[in-house]
């Protein structure tokens, strides 16, 4: 049963149009990857789901509601919580309360404490009281992502992780990801680097121009076909 | 105004109806000018009070609407022209027709030091630090004795009965020599309006003026052209503050009598002329002129309810700040298309050339 | 002359500039707005405690308590109705706004209250001094000034320990991101003006027991506060408190000189700052 779902969903950016009609479905407990070069609408997609860019009502469906209408603020209280591109930590913050305001305004329960944040990236805790950004990129996107986790949120979207660090820091933050997905959260990964996401998604999305170009299981779609796909150069 | 960029294309500034606009423009010149002929003095003294405010109106907007200087403190140049002028007949003994020139010059002077405190306030802060500084300049010139201290003084009588003029108005018009003085004074104030607005609008249409649209849009991509913000602000705020010391000495010509408190009102020199341009227009030359016409109107009608005629003011303004932010004038331009004083540029095909 | 009475009555008025400039220094801080109405607030939360003590014969420290609820109301509302409206990048419509919002509130008073100067009675503290060695210290001006005290502590305290403060951070920040963690920004801004209210509701029971006042008073009491606040530097609270004292000793010690150089002494001071550290004297933002 799909948790998360788009139709036909479109995105301006004023004047110029950014997608032309996603379908994309997420599973409870699912992990998914959406993949695609830089300017394929995959941020864009995902500004859309978390409420970032409103949209027309009618095009994206959450735990059978309409929410594509929502703010930001709303989204989140309803469980989806979102990873955004670059991190964002906020500076006048510590990490410790760039995690703590993950959860602002609401008392949630669930597995996601500070006290298990800090078990999933140790670091963070020798770090707890010093300034968001005076840490390392890799060190600021677990605070990034324990800041999105600290809601307990039901679906995680996470927008280019691996953006501008370095492969063995990459491979650091996506070896966290099996135990959050044991905590049943459901995951939407997107990425330019095609290899950590595959290798944490049970299935992948591959978009070009707004589109959707491929999608299946990682595994059965030879890598001629994902280039294809990815790039556009030969389409299947 | 054609400058070349392709053979089909030409860059214009006119827009539909500026022939008709000049005709206008020159009608109410020449009009303006004969006024005093036909017109009782009373009507005389309106027509001054609507011309000064005109122009204190459009040196606020050439601040505000054109280089995102928003001054709460144009009143220290008011005041501070006016002063000088005060100083230069009473105490000089100095023609009222020069020292109002002085005045000027006295809040061109001014300008620099306060230039120089108020540009280190950014945006926001810039407002209230340029009403700091009148505030100084009010309680330092309530110091000065000479001039009656915090009480204020006149000028000696008959100081505008001698100015250039006054005589010939009175024999030519057969008026007594208050009413010439009157007279001489609102054709000051009719050349005044006309010169400010046309300085202005050269001044919008130069590169300058350009240069100025850039900095108010995008700071860092007016740099990047080569354009210096704080060199353009700076010179935008001497030339409003000449104008307006100008125009502070010329209304006190006019009221003969000063005092700190009257020669410093915030309400006066400030709220009225924001309001004149935020219900006129921002950020256009026609905005003040309609704004100036809609307030002599509003306070005919409703000065009597004092206090609650300006809360009405505050009302109104913030109510057109919220929800027509360009004015009366801006909502009536962008539905008809008409601009008196069309300064946008834009690209229209050539008709004077054949397409091939 | 005694020139260490004229500094402590100088630092003690210091206390009450802090007090009206503590609320402009916090809602600068948290949206950059900059309202140019909140000295006709703080005479307007003088009036409402003056109305208050008049017609239920309340205590004017009981009548200030009843007043805090109402102006942080006052405060939110406005916020959240008005001034939200005008956040952007552009500056013209809050500064307009607010400009606006003064005149009406000024011309209110004077409809309702008439331009007769008013002062609250504080009964027989208006008079009480407490005796340390040759000085003698008023005991409402102490009051005031362990006030303000008080609420930059408290102001400190919310913003740097409690998670509405993390909030007010992380809005201020970057709002859209602050979206992404629930906090709805339009709420927080206006709450931050409820607050700023509350600290005006302060600082005006100590404007209207200490001396008289007039619905026309509000634009100094906003140039004081502002030149409080760009003397400590914006951003931090203590720093407004010690511009606010800056500002009071230079006047006292001014008034002390020649009583007519009062006023114009504070603007000196705030001028010289102005000139040696445009930045203020301590300043946290980076803006």
């Amino acid at each position: 049963m799909a948790l998360l779902e788009t139709h036909g969903l479109t995105a301006f950016y004023g004047d110029f149009q950014a997608l032309f009609g996603v379908d994309l479905v997420l599973n409870e407990g699912e992990t998914v990857a959406v993949i695609g070069a830089n300017g394929a609408g995959k941020s864009t997609l995902l500004r859309s789901i978390s409420g970032l860019l409103r949209n027309a009502p009618g095009h994206i469906r959450y735990d059978n509601a309409e929410i594509g209408a929502l703010s930001a603020p709303d989204v989140v209280r309803l469980g989806i919580a979102m990873v955004p591109e670059g991190r964002k930590l906020f500076p006048s913050l510590s990490v410790e309360e760039n995690l703590l305001i993950g959860k602002y305004g609401r008392s949630v329960s669930g597995t996601w404490t500070l006290d298990a944040i800090y078990d999933l990236f140790p670091v963070l805790k020798e770090r707890r009281s010093s300034p968001g950004t005076a840490l390392s990129g890799g060190q600021q996107q677990m605070v990034a992502i324990g800041r999105a986790l600290m809601s307990n949120p039901r679906v995680l979207l996470c927008d280019e992780i691996s953006l501008g660090l370095a492969p063995v820091v990459v491979k650091d933050i996506y070896a966290a990801f099996p135990r959050i997905r044991a905590t049943g959260a459901s995951i939407v990964i997107i990425e330019q680097d095609i290899g950590q996401a595959l290798k944490v998604a049970d299935r992948f999305y591959c978009m070009m121009e707004g589109r959707v170009t491929l999608s299946g299981t990682p595994g059965t779609v030879s890598r001629e076909d994902i280039h294809a796909a990815y790039f556009g150069a030969h389409k299947p | 105004m054609t400058d070349h960029v392709s053979s089909a294309w030409t860059v214009t500034t006119r827009t539909r109806g500026t022939s008709v606009a000049i005709a206008l423009i020159a009608v109410v010149i020449v009009a303006g000018f004969a006024t005093p002929f036909f017109a009782p003095r009373a009507v005389i003294q309106d027509l001054f009070f609507i011309l000064t405010m005109l122009v204190l109106a459009q040196c606020w907007n050439l601040l505000a609407g054109y280089a995102g200087l928003v001054s709460v403190g144009q009143q220290a140049f008011v005041g501070f022209g006016a002063y000088a002028m005060f100083a230069a007949v009473s105490l000089l003994g100095m023609d009222p027709l020069l020292a109002i020139v002085i005045g000027g010059l006295a809040a061109l002077v001014l300008s620099v030091p306060t230039a120089f405190f108020v540009f280190r306030l950014q945006g926001a802060y810039f407002a209230i630090g340029t009403w700091v500084i009148a505030e100084v300049v009010r309680l330092s010139l309530a110091q000065w004795k000479a001039l009656g201290g915090g009480t204020g003084t006149s000028l000696p009588s008959g100081a505008t009965r001698d100015m250039p003029g006054v005589r010939l108005v009175a024999d030519l018009l057969h008026v007594r020599g208050p009413q010439a003085t009157d007279i001489v004074c609102y054709w000051l104030a009719l050349v005044l309006a006309i010169v400010t607005i046309g300085l202005i609008y050269r001044l919008l249409r130069s590169k300058q003026g350009l240069g100025l649209a850039a900095v108010r849009d995008n700071r860092e991509a007016a740099r990047s052209l080569g354009v210096d913000p704080l060199w353009t602000k700076s010179f935008v705020y001497l030339v409003a503050a000449l104008v307006t010391g100008l125009t502070g000495a010329l209304i006190y010509v006019q009221k003969a009598r000063i005092s700190p408190d009257a020669a410093f009102s915030v309400p006066d020199w400030t709220a009225y002329v924001i309001f004149i341009v935020v219900i006129g227009g921002i950020g256009t030359i026609e905005g003040p002129i309609v704004g100036v016409i809609v307030f002599y109107i509003l306070q005919n009608l409703l000065a009597d309810y004092g206090s609650l005629y300006l809360l009405f003011l505050g009302l109104l303004g913030i109510l057109i700040m919220l929800f027509a932010p360009r004015g009366l004038w801006g909502v009536f331009a962008s539905r008809s298309g008409i601009q008196l004083f069309p300064i946008r540029r834009m690209l229209a095909a050539r008709t004077d050339t054949k397409n091939d | 002359m005694n020139w260490a009475d004229t500094i402590i009555q100088g630092v003690l008025l210091g206390g009450l500039y802090a007090l009206f400039a503590a609320g402009l220094s916090l809602v600068f801080g948290i949206m950059r707005l900059v309202n140019l109405a909140h000295g006709d607030l703080i005479v307007l939360a003088a009036f409402l405690i003056l109305l208050l003590v008049s017609t239920l014969g309340l205590n004017p420290f009981v009548a200030a308590a009843v007043a805090l609820p109402v102006m942080f109301a006052i405060g939110w509302v406005l916020q959240y109705v008005v001034l939200n409206r005008t956040l952007g990048d552009d500056i013209l419509p809050p500064l307009l706004v607010t400009f606006g919002l003064s005149v009406v509130i000024q011309n209110g008073l004077l409809e309702g209250f008439s331009a007769d100067s008013r002062r609250i009675s504080a009964g027989s503290l208006e008079t009480a001094s407490i005796q340390v060695g040759p000085i003698s210290i008023g005991t409402m001006p102490l009051l005031t000034f362990l006030s303000a005290v008080a609420v930059i502590v408290a102001l400190n305290l919310v913003f740097y320990r409690t998670s509405l403060g993390r909030a007010f951070r992380a809005t201020s920040d970057d709002s859209s991101t602050a979206g992404l963690m629930g906090i709805r920004s339009e709420r927080i801004f206006a709450t931050a003006t409820g607050i700023a209210m509350m600290v005006v509701t302060i600082a005006s029971l100590y404007l209207g027991t200490r001396a008289n006042f007039d619905p026309t008073q509000g634009p100094a009491r906003l140039i004081y506060a502002f030149e409080a606040v760009i003397i400590g530097g914006l951003g931090s609270f203590w720093g407004t408190l010690a511009g606010g004292i800056i500002m009071g000793v230079a006047q006292t010690v001014g008034a002390a000189i020649n009583p007519e150089w009062q006023i114009l002494a504070g603007h000196i001071a705030f001028l010289l700052v102005l000139l040696v550290r445009p930045r203020g004297l301590f300043p946290r933002a980076v803006d």
